[in-house]
C-alpha cells in the first residue's frame, strides 16, 4: 500500500507531461513542424542551390503576403467561419492606397492608414452580414470576394496604379531595417511585418478578451450567447480585425510590386486557407494557433520554392500542394477522432 | 394466443446509470399496450432495445415464441418491429412516397432507373390500407405534423410491421388529429398489428389502450387491464416507492423579499399565461411532464427566446429582457438541461468556462486577460464546489457529468447572479454527485440566492423545493407547499389537461 501512495504523485506528474506532449493538438503542431524540417532537409540534400541565404530570404519574402493573409484567415476560421474574400480584399486595399497616394497625392502615412481602414471597414461589412443578417460565412464572403474584385477594377479603371509619386513606398516591404542594424541578417521589411503581425495576433488570441471570445465562438456559440456575451458584436470585431490585417497584406504586396494590380488577388484566399489548415487550425472552429499558421505558410513556400529549384514543372507543384492539403485535413480528422 | 413479443429479465446499463433492471413486457396481436412511468423510468430505453437501437446487456426477447437477437434497427425491421420516434425522421424535401421507400426504391430497366410509377402506386396502396387520403407525390415538408406522422406509420407498415412502437405520438397533435390517429390505430388492430403506446396522457390511454404496463426506475411494476383500473391506481403504481431520501432541512422562506415576479407570460402554445413569484432564499420547484413548458418559461425569462406578452419584475422594478445579456446584467443565471449544447464550451478549459459570463472583471485596460487572477478564482471555485479535475487547465469535455454541472454552477456564481434557474440539474449525473448538487443548492438558498429548480424527478422536486409549481401544456395548473405535497398531488396537476381547466377566451 505504501508503495502505491508514494508512487501515485510521480505517476500523475509523468502522465501530465505525457499528456501535454502527446495531446492531439500538440501532435498536430509537432507534425507540421516536423514536416517543415523534413522538407528543408530534403531540398537541401537534393539541390546545392536550396540552402543559400539568398534563397532562404527569397522563401521568407515569398511567405510574407500569404503569411499575413493566413493570419487574418486564422481568426475567422477559429470562430468556425470561413473568409473567401481575403485575397481580393488585399487587392482592394492596395488599390485604395494607390488612390490616396497616387491619384490624390496625399502623404504616405495617410495611404497606409487608408488601406488598413478600408480592410477593417470591409471586414466589418462581412461581419455584419454574417452576425446580424445570418448569411452563412461561406456565402457572405463569396459575395464580398466578387464585390471587392469588381470594385478594385472599377476604381482603378482596370489599370495598375503605380506608386511613382511616393518614392518611399517600396521601403514598406523591400528594404531591410534589420539588415541596416545587423548586416549579416538582411531580412526584408515585408518579412519583418509578417513576424510583427504574427506575434501581435498570437498575443491577441491568447491574452485578450477578443481572443478568448474568438475561441469560444468556435467552440460553442450558443453557450457563449447564453452566458450573456454579445456574440454578434464579437463576431463583427473578429471579421473587422481580419479585414484590417488583409489591409496590411495589401500594403506589402503593393510595395513589392511598386503598384496596385487590380486583377490580382483571386486564388490567394485558397493559399491562405491551405496554410491555416496545414498549421493544424480546425475548420470546424474552436482550435488553432498563429504559430501553426506561420509554419503552414512556410511549408507552402518551401514546397513551391524547392520544387522550382528542382525544375519540377509548375503544374506538378500545384498537384503536390493539393496532396499536402488533403493530407493535412486528414490529419485534422484523425486528430478529432483521437 | 401466442404473444407477438415477450421480454423478460432485460438489463441495460449506461455509464453511471442502470437504465433497465430485469424489465418485462409482452404484447399480444391486435392489442394496444400502453407503457407508462415517470421520466427516466426506462420506457424509451426498453423500446429502443426492442427496436434494435440499443443492445441489451442481459435478458431474453421472444418474437412469436422464438428467442431472437436484435443487433440493429435493420434486424428489428426484418422481424416486423418498427418504431416511430417522438422526433420524426423524415426528409422534408422528398415526397411522401420517396420517404417511405428510401433505400428500397423500386427499379426498372434492369435496376438502372428508378420506377417512380411503382413507387407511387405502392405508397398509394399503403395509404388506402390505412384509409388515409394523401397524395404520395406530396412533399413531406408541406404536410402537417399529424400527416407526417401518418407517413411514418405508412413507412413502418411498408416493412410489414406487426409490432408498432409509438413514443408519445400525440405530443404535437390537436384533438381532431388525435382522433384520426386513433382511427388508424384501431384499423391496424383489426389486422392483428400489436401496438406499444408510450404516453403520459391518461385520458388518451383510457380511450385507446387495452392494457397498461407500468415501469419505475428501470423495473417492471405491473400490468393491468385499462378498462377496469382507475387512474389513481395507475398513478400510485408509477410513483409507488416510498420516499427514502431524507428531506433536507429546508426552512420556509415565505417572508423573504420577492426578487422575481412574473406576470401573464405568453408565447404561442408553449407558454400560456404563466405568473409566479420567487423569494430570496427560496427554492421554487417546477414540476411537470416533458414538454409541459417549464424549460420554455425559464428560457423566455432569461431572454433566450422571445415573448409574446407578459411582465417581468426584478426586485420590484419592471425589467425589459431582450437577450441573455440583459438577463445576466440583472443577475439572472440559467443552467440549461443540455449542458453540452447550451452550458459549456467543452473544447475549452475549466477556467475559460468559469469566467465566461464575467470576463469583463478579469481584464486589464479592458482588453488583456488577467490570467493569474482567472486561474486563482477558478481554483477557488474548484475547491469550494469540490470539482474533481486535475487542474483548472483541463478541457471540460474530459470531466464527468457531475463535475461539468458544477462548472456550470461555478460559472453563474462567479458572475454573482442572485436569481438562478436550474433546469434538470441532476440529469445524467450519478447518485453520489446528485447529493453534492443538492447540498450545493441548499447552501445557495441559505446564502440568499433565489432558485427555480426545474425537474422531472418527483422525489427530487419534493426533497428540494420550498414551494412547487406544476405545469401542464404551457399552463401553471397549480402550486403546492413543498413540505406537505405528495407525488400523487403533483402527478394529478401535471396531467390536468385543457378540458379539466378553464381556458381563457383569447
Amino acid at each position: 500500500m505504501s508503495d502505491v501512495s508514494t508512487l501515485a504523485p510521480r505517476q500523475s506528474a509523468f502522465d501530465t507531461v505525457r499528456q501535454a506532449v502527446f495531446s492531439p493538438a500538440t501532435r498536430q503542431k509537432i507534425l507540421a513542424f516536423a514536416s517543415l524540417v523534413v522538407l528543408l532537409a530534403f531540398f537541401s540534400v537534393a539541390s546545392d542551390n536550396f540552402l543559400t541565404s539568398a534563397n532562404l530570404i527569397a522563401i521568407l519574402q515569398a511567405t510574407a503576403v500569404n503569411g499575413v493573409l493566413a493570419v487574418a484567415a486564422t481568426f475567422v476560421i477559429i470562430t468556425g467561419g470561413i473568409d473567401l474574400s481575403v485575397g481580393t480584399l488585399m487587392t482592394f486595399c492596395a488599390v485604395i492606397a494607390g488612390v490616396v497616394l497616387t491619384y490624390w497625392g496625399l502623404p504616405l502615412p495617410l495611404g497606409i492608414l487608408a488601406a488598413i481602414a478600408a480592410g477593417a471597414l470591409s471586414g466589418s461589412v462581412s461581419g455584419i452580414l454574417i452576425a446580424k443578417m445570418r448569411i452563412p460565412p461561406f456565402i457572405a464572403t463569396l459575395g464580398m470576394m466578387m464585390l471587392l474584385k469588381g470594385l478594385s477594377l472599377v476604381i482603378s479603371g482596370t489599370r495598375p496604379i503605380y506608386f511613382n509619386d511616393t518614392p518611399n513606398f517600396p521601403v514598406i516591404s523591400q528594404e531591410s531595417l534589420i539588415g541596416d542594424l545587423l548586416p549579416f541578417l538582411p531580412i526584408p521589411n515585408g518579412v519583418l511585418i509578417l513576424f510583427v503581425v504574427a506575434i501581435v495576433s498570437s498575443l491577441i488570441l491568447t491574452r485578450t478578451a477578443l481572443g478568448r471570445y474568438t475561441f469560444a465562438l468556435g467552440s460553442n456559440e450558443e453557450a457563449v450567447r447564453l452566458s450573456g456575451v454579445n456574440t454578434d458584436f464579437w463576431k463583427i470585431v473578429v471579421y473587422t480585425l481580419s479585414g484590417a490585417i488583409c489591409g496590411i497584406a495589401g500594403l506589402i504586396i503593393a510595395s513589392r510590386l511598386n503598384s496596385a494590380q487590380p486583377a490580382l488577388g483571386q486564388g490567394y484566399e485558397l493559399d491562405a486557407i491551405a496554410a491555416v489548415v496545414i498549421g493544424g487550425t480546425s475548420l470546424s472552429g474552436g482550435r488553432g494557433t498563429i504559430l501553426g499558421t506561420i509554419i503552414g505558410a512556410l511549408i507552402i513556400s518551401v514546397l513551391t520554392n524547392g520544387l522550382r529549384i528542382l525544375s519540377v514543372a509548375q503544374e506538378w507543384q500545384t498537384v503536390v500542394t493539393g496532396v499536402i492539403i488533403i493530407l493535412a485535413v486528414y490529419a485534422d480528422i484523425l486528430r478529432r477522432k483521437a | 394466443m401466442t404473444p407477438l413479443v415477450e421480454i423478460a429479465g432485460l438489463d441495460k446499463a449506461f455509464p453511471g446509470v442502470r437504465a433497465l433492471k430485469g424489465a418485462r413486457f409482452d404484447l399480444l396481436p391486435g392489442e394496444v399496450h400502453a407503457l407508462m412511468g415517470e421520466n427516466g423510468a426506462g420506457k424509451s430505453t426498453l423500446m429502443k432495445v426492442l427496436a434494435g437501437i440499443y443492445a441489451k446487456d442481459a435478458g431474453e426477447i421472444r418474437i412469436d415464441g422464438r428467442p431472437v437477437a436484435i443487433p440493429s434497427p435493420r434486424a428489428a425491421q426484418d422481424l416486423g418491429v418498427s418504431i416511430i420516434h417522438q422526433e420524426l425522421n423524415l426528409m422534408n424535401d422528398l415526397t411522401a412516397a420517396q420517404n417511405i421507400y428510401i433505400g428500397r426504391e423500386p427499379r426498372r430497366a434492369g435496376g438502372l432507373l428508378l420506377d417512380d410509377d411503382a413507387l407511387n402506386r405502392n405508397a398509394d396502396a399503403l395509404f388506402r390500407r390505412m384509409n388515409l387520403r394523401l397524395d404520395p407525390r406530396t412533399e413531406v415538408g408541406t404536410l402537417t405534423v399529424a400527416k407526417q406522422q401518418m407517413v411514418e406509420i405508412a413507412k413502418a407498415l411498408s416493412f410489414n410491421a406487426r409490432v408498432l412502437i409509438m413514443d408519445e405520438p400525440t405530443a404535437a397533435l390537436n384533438n381532431q388529429e388525435i382522433a384520426e390517429l386513433f382511427r388508424i390505430i384501431r384499423q391496424l388492430k383489426t389486422e392483428g398489428v400489436g401496438i406499444v403506446y408510450i404516453s403520459h396522457k391518461m385520458d388518451e390511454l383510457k380511450e385507446i389502450s387495452d392494457r397498461v404496463t407500468v415501469m419505475r426506475d428501470g423495473e417492471y411494476v405491473g400490468t393491468v387491464p385499462t378498462a377496469t383500473t382507475s387512474m389513481d391506481t395507475i398513478i400510485a403504481m408509477m410513483v409507488g416507492r416510498s420516499l427514502t431520501e431524507t428531506r433536507d432541512e429546508t426552512a420556509a422562506h415565505s417572508h423573504g423579499e420577492v426578487v422575481l415576479e412574473v406576470k401573464n407570460l405568453r408565447r404561442g402554445d408553449a407558454i400560456r399565461d404563466v405568473s409566479f413569484r420567487l423569494r430570496r432564499g427560496e427554492i421554487l420547484g417546477f414540476a411537470g411532464l416533458m414538454g409541459a413548458g417549464r424549460t420554455e418559461v425559464a428560457r423566455a425569462i432569461f431572454g433566450a427566446d422571445p415573448l409574446d406578452a407578459g411582465e417581468i419584475h426584478i426586485h420590484g422594478r419592471r425589467a425589459v429582457i431582450r437577450s441573455p445579456r440583459d438577463a445576466v446584467r440583472l443577475g439572472i443565471g440559467y443552467l440549461s438541461e443540455d449542458r453540452k449544447r447550451f452550458g459549456l464550451a467543452t473544447g475549452m478549459d475549466v477556467a475559460a468556462n468559469v469566467v465566461m459570463p464575467c470576463l469583463g472583471r478579469f481584464l486589464a485596460l479592458r482588453t488583456f486577460l488577467k490570467r493569474r487572477q482567472i486561474r486563482s478564482t477558478t481554483r477557488a471555485f474548484i475547491g469550494r464546489l469540490g470539482i474533481r479535475t486535475p487542474s483548472e487547465e483541463q478541457e471540460v469535455r474530459l470531466l464527468s457529468g457531475g463535475n461539468q454541472q458544477k462548472i456550470v454552477i461555478a460559472k453563474w456564481l462567479a458572475r454573482d447572479c442572485d436569481i438562478l434557474f436550474f433546469d434538470e440539474p441532476t440529469r445524467g449525473i450519478d447518485v453520489g454527485a446528485k447529493n453534492e448538487i443538492y447540498k450545493l443548492l441548499n447552501a445557495l438558498a441559505a446564502q440568499g440566492k433565489a432558485i427555480v429548480m426545474i425537474s422531472s424527478e418527483l422525489p427530487e422536486i419534493l426533497r428540494m423545493s420550498h414551494r412547487i409549481a406544476v405545469m401542464c401544456e404551457g399552463r401553471l395548473t397549480g402550486e403546492l407547499p413543498g413540505e406537505s405535497a405528495t407525488q400523487e398531488d403533483i402527478m394529478r396537476l401535471a396531467t390536468k389537461r385543457e378540458s379539466a381547466t378553464i381556458r381563457k377566451a383569447a
